[in-house]
């Protein structure tokens, strides 16, 4: 399997991962470890400095992990922009998920402050990977403003419901520049599966793995299916045909 | 605004729909996916009552799948007693004759301090309603408190849209504000005296506070004061045209069932206990209503609950919970025994509700949100962002 290269960054697992909720840190810590994962997103606003015995990052401080900060929470570009500074200043990296959803109904990400945020994020030479509806159009723009990867969403975030939006991901892989995460609604490990098969270059999985009932064996089971589909894209599928291939009538004449 | 909307429903006629709802209707809202707001209203009827273990099931799935294995905690801090308003259910009523408090700078940072060793980092400042505890007192305590807490949400009187903009200016994140009752004509006689027996402009307040663009607003109906359903219906139509109206805000609900009061009135001293005509099955109806109807909804409970119902129904809907509250100025640390409001129900530490959480298998959460967010990035940051 192919190391997937972000921003200059190796990466040996495809499974990018969220920290929310976990019914606890340990055991999200367990999972995690379990995923292989090695880019974990962490919200700011759950970061407490003040507490570093029992804050969430005390549970992330292994070398498999690197952090990935969001800003989720904003709801416009300046509130990213100034939450991705602090973030930067508090986790001491300069990778950032950049989150802007104003609904926080169905957390739609916001397409017109997302480009904005992101063609200043650049210039402040953040590492921008943007939370993104599946328009591809949109993501040629964050191209050209500058951002390391896409990270168009599968279905609405925390719905589990899979790639619903699978015919406008096979068009923003097709088209890339920078690499494809896709992120949310992945529900199972089988859609996992086949967002690699398509060709994304990883996905992000945190509900499916946070609300199972055996969180640590879910994530294990994300890991697999995401190596598994990593590799049959490598492979390259076999077509798929609706009839049997016995014989050509059309064009056996061709060969008399 | 809300009162047009509000002006097309009569209270007789959603009562009387209410309780003539069938069993084939609460069933029907009971398996859809999307719920409306008829939904909810057969949800929260007595025809659905016997379905309540299902409905309990179906509640805590949705929650955890969209809360995930979490609850918040937080816990209010009372700044004043002091009130002009006269309300039957309030032991900071005007006419009770009990000597008041507000809390200075340096009680204001003793109590801060007092939450903040607790482990608290969302606070929730109350007052009652006086001409001493107005705008400049709340802007300078926001002052005093900000530095200590990552979320400040307040419940005070209502307020004008330009002062909920100062004050989010100053720091705050959340804004809660209950009806009390959803009942035009019984609401005067609960709040016989005062501003606040202008039940109008009470209701047009999460409008003020929604046209602030404030990132959460908090309903409610108070408990015990009118039949509970039709109350909780009209908090619903409420809260549904907030999330239309205001899409981007975020929308909290309480059911404060209503607690003793002590009251002193002409020198005669009295503990005044309510009946709120509520049963324990009809409060995890409720609860469970709402998470069906709205699965995205922040649904909190306070100490005015006793200790085995809040252990057992956090894991059916809630998501959001104090603990070791005291309700009046001073509580925690600087006067212990001010004038409350009501009695609280659990009295036990946060330290015993984090562990109990903690054992019933969900992570306890103090902190989710930062001062960075919805703060206007300062000058030198424009510059940056315009180049």
């Amino acid at each position: 399997m192919k190391t997937l290269t972000i921003a200059g960054k190796e990466f040996n697992s495809r499974l990018f991962t969220g920290t929310g909720k976990f019914s606890a840190g340990s055991v999200m810590r367990q999972a995690l470890l379990a995923s292989g994962s090695e880019l974990v997103t962490v919200a700011l606003k759950r970061v407490d400095l003040h507490k570093k015995e029992t804050d969430i990052l005390s549970f992330l401080d292994d070398n498999q992990f690197n952090l990935l900060p969001n800003t989720s929470g904003a709801r416009n570009a300046k509130e990213a922009v100034y939450a991705a500074e602090l973030a930067r200043e508090a986790l001491g990296t300069n990778w950032l998920k950049l989150e802007i959803h104003p609904d926080p109904k169905y957390l739609m990400p916001d397409a017109v402050e997302t480009l904005k945020a992101s063609e200043t994020l650049a210039k402040l030479g953040f590492i921008i990977l943007p939370y993104i509806h599946a328009d591809p159009v949109l993501c040629k723009r964050l191209e050209d403003a500058g951002v390391a990867a896409v990270m168009p969403l599968g279905s609405p975030i925390g719905s589990n419901k899979g790639l619903k939006t699978v015919d406008f991901l096979e068009i923003i892989i097709e088209q890339s520049r920078v690499p494809v995460v896709v992120d949310a609604g992945i529900g199972s490990p089988s859609h996992a599966a086949a967002a690699m098969e398509m060709g994304a270059d990883a996905v992000l999985v945190n509900t499916a793995i946070a609300s199972s009932e055996n969180p640590v064996q879910m994530a294990l089971a994300f890991k697999l299916a995401v190596e598994a589909g990593r590799m049959a894209y490598e492979a390259r599928l076999a077509p798929v045909r609706n009839t049997a291939h016995a014989s050509s009538p059309l064009t056996a004449f061709l060969n008399d | 605004m809300f009162k047009d909307l509000f002006e097309n429903y009569t209270w007789e006629d959603v009562k009387k729909s209410i309780y003539s709802t069938t069993t084939t209707e609460a069933l029907r809202a009971l398996h859809t996916d999307k719920r409306s707001l008829d939904d909810f209203k057969a949800l929260l009827s007595p025809a659905a009552l016997p379905f309540l273990e299902e409905m309990a099931r179906l509640s805590h799935e949705s929650t955890a799948k969209r809360f995930g294995h979490t609850l918040q905690m937080y816990a209010p801090l009372y700044l004043s007693n002091e009130c002009q308003n006269i309300c039957t259910y309030c032991a900071f009523s005007l006419d009770n004759t009990i000597a008041r408090k507000t809390l200075n700078d340096q009680e204001l940072i003793t109590e801060a301090q007092a939450l903040k060793e607790w482990g608290y980092d969302h606070v929730l400042l109350v007052t009652g309603e006086s001409a001493k505890v107005d705008m400049p007192y709340f802007i300078h305590a926001l002052g005093v408190l900000r530095p200590y807490f990552s979320h400040i949400s307040i419940e005070v009187q209502p307020l004008e849209q330009h002062e909920y903009e100062q004050l989010t200016e100053a720091g705050i994140t959340a804004v809660l504000v209950y009806q009390e009752t959803y009942h035009a004509e019984n609401y005067k006689t609960h709040h016989p005296k005062g501003k606040k027996s202008n039940f109008q402009y009470r209701l047009d307040t999460p409008d003020r506070a929604g046209a602030a663009h404030l990132h959460k607003i908090g309903l409610g109906v108070l408990i015990g004061l009118e039949d509970w359903r039709t109350d909780s219906f009209f908090c619903a139509l409420h809260l549904d045209y907030m999330e239309k109206r205001y899409w981007e805000t975020k929308y909290s609900i309480s059911f404060p069932r209503l607690r003793p009061i002590e009251t002193e009135k002409k020198g005669h001293h009295d503990r005044i206990a309510f009946n709120t005509s509520m049963t324990d099955r009809e409060l995890v109806q409720l609860i469970c209503a709402y998470r069906l109807f709205k699965p995205e909804v922040e649904l909190s409970l306070s100490t005015r609950e006793s200790e085995r119902f809040r252990d057992h129904v956090i894991k059916l809907g809630i998501t959001s919970i104090s603990a070791g509250s005291k309700t009046n100025p001073g509580g925690y640390a600087v006067e212990a025994d001010s004038l409350e409001q009501f009695e609280i129900s659990d009295d036990r530490s946060p330290k015993a509700i984090a562990e109990m959480i903690t054992s019933a298998g969900y992570e306890p959460v103090w902190k989710d949100w930062d001062r960075a967010l919805g703060q206007k990035p300062s000058n030198e940051r424009e510059r940056v962002e315009n180049k």
